[in-house]
């Protein structure tokens, strides 16, 4: 059973990300589980959607401290939802900073050295240059491609097996722009 | 076939494959997908009502036309529906119908936490409750057969969690069905009261029958593990409290009528017998006003959605990871270049009191902006406006309604004629941004496009409220803060109804965008007016003001704001 978490900021794609990895294990011939967030905490707030592959899967939810990955797509919310990691667990940061309204009007600051507040934790941190690599690629919205690419190529997906995954989730005009991202994101880590 | 999908979509896959004609529906989160998929399906015809009571009424329609019918909606509109299904009820089927509901618990989404599982008792019609996609599939496909054996509609009730997870389904072919004749018969469609006295007794008798069959019912199972825990559960309860707990399940398929005696045999089987439900004790309470002994309320509470943690945790004291409680919160807001930001700010300022409704600009309740004053449900921004107009209230001058387009033909316009009939004076602010917003972009009546995008006739806002007789109508840019300040000063100043139409398409409608605005900083005096308003483009960093080019959509509103012509268009 493999446990992940996709966390970010509503508009960020994590629900497109999920279904990538559904793809996947549909293409392995897994049992797969995923619970999504739609309606209102889409617009900007904190997104996270759980992720189950394995087999005999019950529930949709990851439980805390289970999450054998952590894949965020902003920086706080890679802190935010750390706390699902389990021992041994890696958290995949794309490094982006997006301000919430909150540390917008001034009321609160946004936290400094989130990855040293992240080691001091023991969380094993991967950090992936998602939006730069996006922004290579063609698209900065190609982000969720990236880190997917990212995760596949840390959790040894094959790269034909997330490819097939990625053409079988994105609408045929964005295609191009996605397997770059795809594959910039799987180069990007593990060597 | 096998495919993972979206509860929602297996829904509308069942119904797909149970042969229904006609889906009519209303969105709302966390039922709206379950219409859209279905309109990507040519041998069903569907619709976005403007309601939930219109869309059960043509349910109700289709079904005695002789075909088989749905309507979909989440928790809060069968308060809506209400009123059809009660009678629905009475009136029984030809067809089959089914009026899906979506609860909320948690509210996600959602302005109450209200358990739709009270109307299934309270009008009699018997309540299916899958627990993932495939057996959402299997249930509507069920839900079918059991209305016509039993000439009755039937509800199938999800939850968020259920109807927003993923499961892999296997996909089985359309069956077609004939339509059933419609047999002019007054004695059982003509609800008055010399009928409809036969018909209740008809009713009593159907619950009857069906509160001693669902005793044998396939949709109810019994999984046995340790006999010294027995658990009842239904939903996606039922998933955590397999992998929660090593107790033996009674899974409730149909909650409404519940299996009585089916679980009286299963409690005396184990040594303890639990309900775990989310929301209200409905199951708990009924098994004990039949003298079944059982408990759960007491330990589980009635607000918010459990989890396996969350069981395991208050059955077992088992306690997991915690959140850091340093962390900002990141709550949703409206997005950058939402055309009702500019109309809040603009409220703010004038010191207006704000009666709100439901949609995205409900979010203008929350700091920077703080407009709203107060949200109960669709369309009641303006009835209540009206009543501060009626009780006298000093603030009555000094009020709006907001309510959005698709709201608005929801259930605003009869607010509207209330006020002009009982010669109120207030003022409404339609925000138009031609879409149903929150619930991810839907057509309406006012798009000009149906639910499969074929052009219709348009609804024209301007001409309808003409013809209630509204005092005044007045169009503006809401990305126009001058007009729509001006357009508020006035119209709060007359005597009369008010209509002011503050109109933009939502931001996200369109993908392509001029160049992101940016702050010129030699310009720049660090006043901060910019942040007033609440923009998530706009970002404060180490006390200098930027704009962030990944989310500008270069609506310009902010550029109003700034007295020094700091923000500037940008360039390709």
């Amino acid at each position: 059973m493999i446990n992940v978490l996709i966390v970010g900021v509503g508009g960020q794609g994590t629900l497109l990300a999920s279904r990538v990895l559904g793809a996947i294990a549909s293409i392995e011939g897994k049992d797969c589980k995923l619970s999504e967030v739609h309606g209102m905490s889409q617009r900007g707030g904190s997104v996270v959607t759980h992720v189950r592959i394995g087999c005999d899967i019950a529930a949709p939810l990851v439980t805390p401290g289970e999450a054998d990955y952590i894949l965020a797509f902003e920086q706080l919310e890679a802190l935010r939802w750390a706390y699902y990691l389990k021992e041994g667990g890696k958290i995949l940061v794309n490094d982006q900073q997006i301000m919430p309204m909150p540390v917008i009007t001034g009321a609160v600051e946004y936290p400094e050295g989130i990855y040293v507040k992240l080691a001091e934790a023991g969380k094993d941190t991967v950090i992936v240059e998602g939006l730069a690599l996006a922004e290579e690629a063609g698209n900065t919205k190609a982000v969720n491609v990236v880190m997917i690419g990212a995760l596949c190529a840390i959790e040894g997906v094959k790269y034909e097996v997330a490819l097939e995954a990625v053409r079988r989730s994105v609408p045929a005009k964005l295609l191009a722009v996605n397997e770059k991202a795809l594959e910039a994101g799987y180069k990007s880590v593990g060597k | 076939m096998n495919k993972l999908m979206l509860t929602n979509e297996a829904v509308a896959r069942g119904a797909y494959e149970a042969g229904v004609k006609v889906v009519s529906s209303y969105p709302g989160t966390p039922s709206t997908e379950i219409t859209e998929f279905v309109a990507k399906y040519p041998e069903i015809y569907s619709e976005w009502a403007p309601n939930e009571k219109v869309a059960t009424e043509v349910a109700v329609g289709a079904s005695i036309a002789g075909v088989r019918s749905m309507c979909c909606m989440k928790h809060v509109g069968v308060n809506v529906a209400a009123d059809p299904l009660f009678t629905a009820a009475y009136t029984g089927v030809n067809g089959g119908m089914v009026l899906v509901v979506a609860d909320d618990p948690a509210m996600h989404s959602s302005q109450n936490e209200q358990d739709s599982r009270f109307y299934a008792r309270s009008a009699h019609v018997p309540m299916l409750e899958p627990a993932d996609s495939a057996e959402a599939k299997e249930f509507t496909k069920k839900a079918f057969a059991l209305s016509e054996e039993y000439d009755t509609p039937v509800m199938l009730r999800l939850t968020t969690r259920v109807a927003h997870s993923q499961s892999f389904v296997e996909l089985e072919d359309r069956v077609e069905r004939n339509p059933k004749y419609f047999t002019k018969d007054i004695a059982k469609y003509v609800m008055m009261p010399a009928m409809a006295r036969k018909r209740h007794l008809a009713v009593e008798a159907r619950e009857d029958k069906l509160a001693a069959d669902v005793n044998k019912s396939e949709l109810n199972r019994i999984e046995w593990r340790s006999k010294k825990l027995g658990i009842v559960c239904a939903g996606a309860v039922y998933q955590y409290v397999k992998e929660a707990t090593d107790a033996s399940i009674f899974k409730a398929g149909i909650v409404y009528p519940l299996a009585i005696e089916a679980i009286r045999e299963f409690a005396s089987q184990v040594e303890e017998l639990l309900i775990v439900e989310e929301l209200e004790p409905f199951i708990e309470n009924q098994l004990k006003a039949h003298g079944v002994k059982c408990h759960g309320k007491e330990i589980f509470g009635k607000q918010g959605e459990f989890s396996s943690a969350s069981i395991r945790e208050k059955l077992y004291g088992v306690k997991t990871p915690a959140p850091v409680a340093e962390v900002p919160a990141r709550p949703p807001v409206m997005c950058a270049g939402c055309p009702h930001r500019g109309v809040f700010y603009i409220l703010k300022k004038l010191g207006v009191t704000v009666s709100g409704d439901i949609g995205c600009y409900t979010l203008g309740a929350q700091p920077p902006l703080s407009a709203l004053d107060m949200c109960v449900c669709m369309g009641a921004s303006i009835g209540m406006a009206h009543g501060f107009d009626k009780a006298e209230s000093p603030l009555k001058r000094k009020m709006v309604a907001v309510i959005g387009d698709s709201t608005f033909i929801h259930s605003g316009i009869t607010n509207v004629i209330n006020a002009v009939y009982n010669r109120g004076t207030s003022t409404t602010i339609i925000l138009d941004n031609s879409i149903t917003g929150m619930t991810g972009h839907q057509d309406n009546p006012a798009t000009g496009k149906t639910i499969k995008g074929e052009p219709t006739n348009k609804l024209d806002l301007e001409a309808l409220m003409k013809a209630i007789g509204v005092d005044s109508v007045v169009v503006v840019d809401a990305y126009d803060l001058a007009a729509v300040e001006k357009a508020v000063k006035e119209e709060t100043a007359r005597e009369g109804v008010s209509v002011i139409i503050a109109r933009r398409p939502c931001a996200l409608l369109t993908k392509k965008y001029p160049p992101a605005f940016k702050v010129n900083g030699d310009k720049c005096r660090n006043c901060k007016a910019c942040l007033r308003i609440g923009c998530p483009a706009i970002e404060n960093i180490g006390g200098k003001v930027r704009i962030n080019k990944e989310l500008c959509v270069a609506c310009g509103v902010c550029t109003q704001l700034c007295k020094f012509s700091a923000i500037e268009e940008g360039v390709k």
